[in-house]
């Protein structure tokens, strides 16, 4: 196995989607190149970053005036509808 | 993440490393698997908002709005490009909320339902702002020999102490995840912050999931060598 096909198989190993001949000759790979080792192991940590980010979300808080703004807004839709109704 | 592939453990780097980046994240909120959006205060009785909801109650609706907004926010901010944008989808989004409540079923959280209503309303957003033709990915993808070998950076990314510290994290992450060309940046955001899965992303975005697949490793590439300038040890954030 080449580099450029650990490259294009790193998603499916990681998935454990490779049959086991494809995996043994992708392991085997790393085994004799540690370039591919690396990148595997950083392909690996872009992916947990990736969660990093999505668990900030918790910090985030919405703006007073946005606030006001989107309960302006249902307040105006709901006198819509009551009208609509009547 | 995955990694299913038996002995893949002894090339990846260490569970303690890894811990450390996901340690950086102190949320008590629940995962993926739970619904991804928490409230952001005191804990809400879904059952009893939902209730209150279906009543037309406009205190209800402020409760919704004050205890999920902010996680939505952060959902449509990552999608879309400017403030302004993300503001209006998130509203859209709140206010569809209420209006569907009726068709919650009660099968996954209401955290989680809301939290797709956001994604849904920031890619109809996105989608009406898209009009110039996107950059090729290729050039961010890594450079190898004719013959396959590999000619990409050996060098490790740091971890534990070394670590940016998670608001710069964050930063260089959504700085270089904006860098990506709009197709493989919304599948990236889609399945890796987002945590939709193949399916719900490719109906999302009317693609094959195959396409999804493709894209989504072709962004991981991508991503993967705009973050290594700064995740090398010893770089400047």
């Amino acid at each position: 196995m080449t580099c450029r096909e650990v490259l294009d198989f790193l998603a499916d190993y990681l998935n454990g989607e490779l049959s086991d001949e494809a995996r043994a000759a992708f392991e085997l790979h790393l085994l004799r190149c540690p370039p591919c080792v690396n990148f595997l192991n950083t392909y690996e940590q872009t992916i947990a970053l990736g969660q990093v980010l999505a668990e900030s979300d918790a910090e985030v808080q919405l703006p007073e005036e946005l606030v006001q703004a989107v309960l302006a807004s249902h307040r105006t839709l709901g006198s819509e509808g009551d009208e609509e109704r009547r | 993440m995955h990694t299913g592939a038996t002995g893949a453990a002894r090339f990846l780097y260490s569970p303690r490393q890894r811990d450390s980046i996901l340690r950086m994240n102190p949320r008590g909120h629940p995962t993926a698997a739970t619904g991804r959006i928490g409230p952001a205060s005191a804990p809400v009785d879904e059952a009893q908002l939902v209730e209150a909801l279906r009543g037309r109650s406009a205190a209800a609706f402020e409760t919704l709005v004050r205890s999920y907004g902010g996680s939505m926010l952060a959902a449509t901010r990552r999608l879309l490009r400017t403030e302004e944008d993300a503001h209006d989808a998130l509203q859209d989004a709140l206010l569809s909320a209420f209006r569907s409540i009726g068709s919650f079923q009660g099968d996954s959280r209401l955290s989680t339902w809301l939290h797709r209503i956001a994604i849904n309303a920031a890619l109809m957003k996105l989608r009406s702002r898209q009009c110039k033709p996107e950059q090729p990915i290729d050039e961010l993808l890594p450079a190898l020999t004719q013959e396959g070998a590999t000619m990409y950076s050996a060098s490790e990314w740091r971890t534990g102490e070394a670590m940016l510290q998670r608001r710069q994290l964050c930063e260089v992450m959504q700085r270089c995840i904006d860098r990506l060309p709009e197709s493989y940046r919304t599948v990236l955001l889609l399945r890796d912050i987002e945590e939709l899965d193949t399916e719900q992303t490719a109906q999302l975005l009317g693609l094959t999931p195959g396409a999804v697949k493709v894209r989504l490793h072709r962004a991981r590439l991508g991503l993967r060598g705009l973050l290594e300038p700064h995740m090398r040890e010893g770089s400047e954030p």
